[in-house]
């Protein structure tokens, strides 16, 4: 793991224009973390995933990701988005979708392909859903489908991935299973990992660091560093109260009204 | 020579294709139905049936409009389809989905060829070839133009399969990895639009989505690689035409009918099969 960061963000803003969702962040990430960017609906998390992927400008301040701007098709990223145009009348199967995330974005039919096809088996095997390559996408269960869209992600051997809530609509069981597995490829591959999550918990014991987005700001550090009563009250200005039950699991809960961050506190 | 149907089907396609309206009928509805079953199979993966059925009766009004003024009705189709397709492109894919306001522009335009098509002549045999095809009145000019305009999508397909493909699967990821949705979007109503337009001429707007969908949706039931799909989906648009035409010579009956019944009832096989074995795996 070496200690040059990848990403350095300075006094930046983000959202649209007139309209900042946040300001004045300062953060760095250092290569092979694994982060897990938290925060309500609507705070701004996956805004600043689009920024990172070069989708969308900074307000203010700037961005650098391995030394550069962020820039649209980037191949050092991999990026797995919340939404997929997928539904149960996709016949297409599995091998060719992770496929496509390796040369879906190059001119022509691509015919043949061994070599492509065999570096999509190689990024399902790493998943382990070699199981699941010739199975239609339409016939997958929402965890299965993760877990081919994790593959779509490294297929192209990317040094950053960005996973935008790859644990909604897991059940409490795949949800461990999945952090699990991106936990093995941040370590074994010294990838960075950013991932937005609602429930900290299965990721707890797995974390470098979290991105805690909320009140127009972002705050950054270890788990233990921002989930606390402190900095979370501090951040919201509002009083927050973080609780530990007895394996470590918390509980962020607000004191007084503090509608935004309800949803938050449902596991 | 005999018009009569023997159980020779060889000399039976011998003595129909000594006609040129045949030959032309069968040569225009084999280039038709190899571009529908292409341009079909991604239109069902991007589930912009409803845009490609919306983009033909737009050209119903070009076609008419055309038709009024005395020029080449093909003309009027590629115009109009091309720009209501641009225009669609420009809403983006998720507006390409409102189903109620291109509905409302559907029914403009439909009512627009109307005026066109009696301001014509009053005769309905215009309208009735634009609505429900004309295959039997095809020339040579025709089939050349068809064929140019085939050999144009095919090579259009050929560059943009992959993009396209990974837009139609996964628009975030393939926006992020640097494919641009914006112009995919427009290359492929402009994709719609032409195939729309050629296939006019065989089973007319009202029946476009027998060739240009049913075929597709057979293929996505079926196949799970792309390249296989749109193979199969070829191959049932294909056989349908065929075998329109093949029957229609015998019986005083619409080419359009048959080749419409022959993928309603591929559809129907396919399902029932599927059907019945997930009942047998569930059993």
């Amino acid at each position: 793991m070496s200690s040059e960061p990848v990403i350095i963000a300075k006094d930046l803003a983000g959202g649209y224009p007139g309209n900042a969702v946040w300001k004045g962040v300062d953060f760095s990430i250092k290569q092979g973390e694994f982060v897990a960017v938290l925060g309500p609906n609507g705070a701004g998390k996956t805004t600043l995933f689009r920024m990172l992927l070069g989708l969308a400008q900074p307000l203010g301040g700037s961005i650098s990701i391995f030394g550069e701007r962020p820039q649209r098709g980037n191949a050092r990223i991999g990026y797995v988005p919340q939404k997929h145009p997928i539904d149960s009348e996709t016949g297409v199967e599995a091998l060719e979708l992770v496929r496509l995330g390796l040369d879906g974005n190059r001119w022509g039919t691509g015919m043949g392909g061994g070599k492509e096809m065999e570096a999509a088996l190689d990024a399902l095997l790493t998943v382990g859903a070699e199981e699941l390559a010739h199975r239609s996408l339409g016939e997958l269960s929402g965890g299965e489908l993760q877990r081919i869209f994790l593959a779509e992600a490294l297929i192209g051997k990317p040094d950053l991935l960005l996973l935008d809530e790859p644990l909604a609509n897991l059940d409490m069981r795949r949800e461990a299973d999945f952090a699990q597995l991106i936990n093995r490829v941040v370590r074994e591959r010294g990838v960075t990992a950013l991932l937005i999550a609602h429930n900290i918990n299965p990721l707890l014991s797995l974390l470098d660091r979290v991105i805690y987005v909320a009140n127009g700001r972002i705050t950054t550090g270890t788990p233990a560093e921002v989930l606390n009563s402190k900095v979370l009250t501090d951040l919201y200005g509002i009083p927050i109260e973080v609780l530990k039950d007895s394996h470590g699991r918390i509980v962020i809960v607000g004191m007084d009204e503090a509608p935004e961050h309800e949803h938050h506190l449902h596991h | 020579m005999s018009t009569s149907f023997s159980f020779n089907l060889v000399s039976d396609l011998q003595s129909m294709l000594q006609y040129d309206f045949m030959r032309h009928a069968f040569e225009a509805g084999t280039i038709v139905a190899i571009i529908a079953g292409i341009i079909g199979y991604f239109i069902v993966l991007r589930r912009s049936a409803f845009a490609a059925h919306a983009l033909s009766h737009i050209g119903f009004a070009g076609a008419a409009g055309a038709v009024l003024f005395g020029i080449n009705p093909i003309i009027g189709l590629l115009v109009f389809t091309s720009g209501g397709g641009f225009a669609m492109a420009m809403l983006g894919r998720k507006a390409a989905n409102r189903d109620v306001q291109i509905g409302i522009v559907l029914a403009f335009m439909l009512g627009l060829g109307v005026l066109f098509i009696s301001l014509y002549s009053g005769y309905a045999t215009e309208a009735y070839s634009l609505l429900f095809g004309e295959i039997l009145g095809i020339s040579s000019g025709d089939v050349l133009v068809t064929l140019v305009a085939a050999l144009v999508l095919i090579v259009a397909v050929g560059i943009v399969y992959r993009p396209l493909l990974f837009t139609s699967l996964d628009e975030d990821v393939a926006e992020a990895k640097g494919v641009s949705i914006f112009w995919i979007g427009v290359v492929f109503m402009l994709l719609i639009a032409v195939a729309t337009s050629i296939a006019v001429q065989v089973v007319g707007v009202l029946l476009i989505f027998a060739l240009m969908v049913t075929p597709a949706a057979v293929a996505q039931r079926v196949a799970r690689r792309p390249a296989q799909g749109i193979v199969i989906s070829v191959a049932v648009a294909l056989l349908a035409t065929w075998f329109g035409l093949f029957i229609s010579f015998y019986l005083p009956y619409p080419v359009s009918f048959f080749i419409t019944a022959a993928t309603f009832a591929a559809y129907l096989v396919v399902r029932g099969v599927q059907g019945a074995k997930v009942r047998w795996v569930k059993a």
